[in-house]
């Protein structure tokens, strides 16, 4: 069996702080980190490739510094790592995101394709279903359990008030939610392995025969007419009382709004 | 393509095994003034079966015209046979806008709907709207966790999509006297379209409030510390007569149920008042209750960012504070 992960390196949200006089964001210094999400995904490969001896295959688009992401996951256990780098990415939304992706994923063979739900970034959750329907295959989101069955997948899927089990052909394009597993850590072995023997391959747009017309900033349908930080409300009442008397005052607050 | 041939604003009406999802109504609310604003007729698209009563709701709530594919094979969703229904139907009438609910169907169906109709789609939208210039929709979605806005816009590709958050527009009066036309389209789909097959369909009890219908929200955080100390919450919540919540770590811990999570991740909310406890403000936090008419935060850490949304910020104890507002709210009802 062969199994692609697409996975995006991200900053670090828990860890992006806000300047509190200007009201924006702080990036700097802020870490970068293999998406949550990509990496229960990653996870669900590689426990494939222990019980079934499947063959792990890690795709990325990003700038060059992404390479560290997919480092990290050939220290994890794949087997292959692709970084998909090339300028004229640049400005991709998800559709052109998706786009090449594809392209190369193309030049692969898979039976399953894993990605994250969604990327703490940007949280679209659209990439997955995106390269499903490029690739013309079927596709399962917010997946929490997968089994191999004859010729195909069991997958439990989450809904917002229970679960639905399915069943289904390979090729097929999961995406994974954070129920489906607990990630692994980089093993010593594996990270020797990788210094000794893998390299992260990074393949361009021409290396992937996209159709530049449909990458990048041109080949997005969506384009960012405007973006505003939000301004802080800033006016609060700052209260520092004794427990009695700060429970009395927020009483009395409520009740002067009428919420009780 | 030439955009002047793309007319009208469509809602799709998730259904959920015959139950006309709240999101559907939320929908016409909002697409209702869009379609106004472009001149432009609005039309619900349902797929589903036995969809009678649920039709007789979307024309109550607003709908200009109710399209209807209905099927056995669309009464349980289907990412294959629901994003062919709808895209072959959008291929033929070619609509200017499509809106779909950012629930966990619609951010299935989303996605493969627009990449098949090679056009761009908005996720997460919290306010939509018309340039005035050319007419075309403004889609404004929170990015890095809602503290950066973004205003996007397709242009050049029609439909123009945008899946937006339960919770976030309002529906408007339901008027049962209202009528509209109601077509039944016929369904070109087979059993062989469909490459997923559903064997078995559970749904966890649902005991739990949703959150999202709340007034009254009593959160709590990290510094909340453990589960047990979520009961306090709970009181306090119970004599307001309002529900408990919790942020990303208080979910992470396993202190509160991931349907109560507040934020980004979890769930839009805007209830009259949210009290929040040992929250820090985390931007993701922020931006699924920043909305909320009246914040009160309580948090040991002046400084924290939650106490710069707040309308209140009481710097102190929760476990000490809550308690005392249980015990003043009670003396309160007794008189």
């Amino acid at each position: 069996m062969n199994i692609v992960v697409c996975l995006k390196q991200v900053p670090d949200t828990n860890e992006v702080k806000i300047d509190a006089k200007t009201g924006t964001l702080i990036r700097e210094g802020v870490p970068s980190i293999i998406n949550p999400d990509d990496k229960n995904a990653l996870e669900e490969a590689l426990r494939l490739k222990d019980t079934d001896g499947a063959h792990v295959t890690v795709v990325s688009m990003g700038p060059p510094q992404a390479e560290k992401a997919l480092r990290e996951s050939l220290a994890m256990g794949a087997d292959e790592a692709i970084l998909v780098s090339d300028r004229a990415f640049a400005g991709a939304d998800t559709l052109a995101t998706s786009n090449a992706l594809v392209a190369a994923i193309k030049k692969l063979d898979y039976d399953v394709i894993f990605a994250g739900r969604q990327a703490i970034d940007g949280d679209t959750a659209q990439v997955g279903p995106e390269i499903a329907e490029l690739l013309g295959i079927p596709q399962i989101t917010y997946v929490e359990k997968v089994d191999i069955i004859a010729g195909g997948l069991k997958v439990q899927k989450a809904w917002e008030d229970g679960y639905e089990t399915i069943e289904v052909k390979t090729p097929v394009l999961l995406t994974a939610i954070k129920e489906l597993n607990e990630p692994r850590y980089m093993n010593i072995k594996n990270i020797f392995e990788m210094y000794a023997n893998k390299e992260v391959k990074v393949w361009s747009a021409d290396d992937i025969g996209a159709n530049k017309e449909l990458l990048g900033l041109k080949g997005s349908p969506t384009k960012v007419k405007k973006s505003m930080t939000k301004e802080a409300k800033g006016q609060a009442e700052l209260v520092e009382l004794p427990p009695k008397e700060a429970a009395q005052f927020v009483v009395s607050k409520l009740k002067e709004n009428h919420f009780i | 393509m030439s955009i002047a041939d793309y007319k009208g604003v469509w809602v799709f009406a998730e259904q959920r095994d015959g139950v006309l999802q709240k999101i559907a109504l939320e929908l016409l609310g909002e697409g209702s003034r869009i379609a106004t604003k472009l001149g432009m007729e609005l039309t619900a698209v349902l797929l589903g079966d036995k969809t009678d009563d649920m039709v007789k709701e979307l024309v109550a709530y607003g709908a200009d015209k109710v399209i209807v594919a209905e099927s056995p094979l669309l009464n349980h969703f289907s990412t294959d046979g629901y994003a062919k229904v709808i895209t072959e139907l959008a291929n033929e009438r070619k609509p200017s806008i499509i809106f779909v609910g950012a629930s966990y169907l619609g951010r299935d169906l989303g996605p493969r709907l627009s990449a098949r109709l090679t056009t761009g789609l908005v996720a997460d939208c919290t306010s939509l709207d018309i340039d005035p210039e050319n007419s075309n929709l403004m889609m404004t979605r929170p990015a890095f966790g809602g503290n950066l806005m973004a205003t996007i816009v397709c242009g050049d590709h029609r439909p123009q999509m945008a899946t937006v958050r339960p919770g976030v527009f309002e529906k408007l009066d339901r008027d049962a006297s209202r009528t509209c036309p109601v077509e039944k389209i016929t369904v070109n789909l087979t059993e062989a379209d469909i490459r997923t097959n559903t064997t078995e369909v559970i749904k966890v009890a649902q005991v739990l409030a949703d959150i999202a219908d709340a007034n009254i929200i009593v959160s709590g955080g990290r510094g909340v510390g453990a589960k047990e100390n979520f009961a306090v919450l709970e009181t306090l919540a119970e004599v307001l007569g309002g529900v408990i919540g919790g942020s990303r770590a208080a979910v992470e811990n396993g202190w509160v149920d991931k349907s109560l999570q507040v934020g980004q991740t979890g769930k839009t909310v805007r209830p009259n008042v949210y009290i929040a406890c040992g929250i820090s403000g985390q931007i993701q936090h922020l931006a699924g209750m920043s909305e909320s008419d009246y914040i009160i935060a309580i948090n040991k850490d002046a400084s924290a960012p939650i106490m710069k949304v707040a309308n209140l910020a009481i710097a102190g104890d929760y476990s000490k504070i809550i308690p005392e507002m249980v015990a003043k709210i009670n003396e309160l009802k007794a008189k």
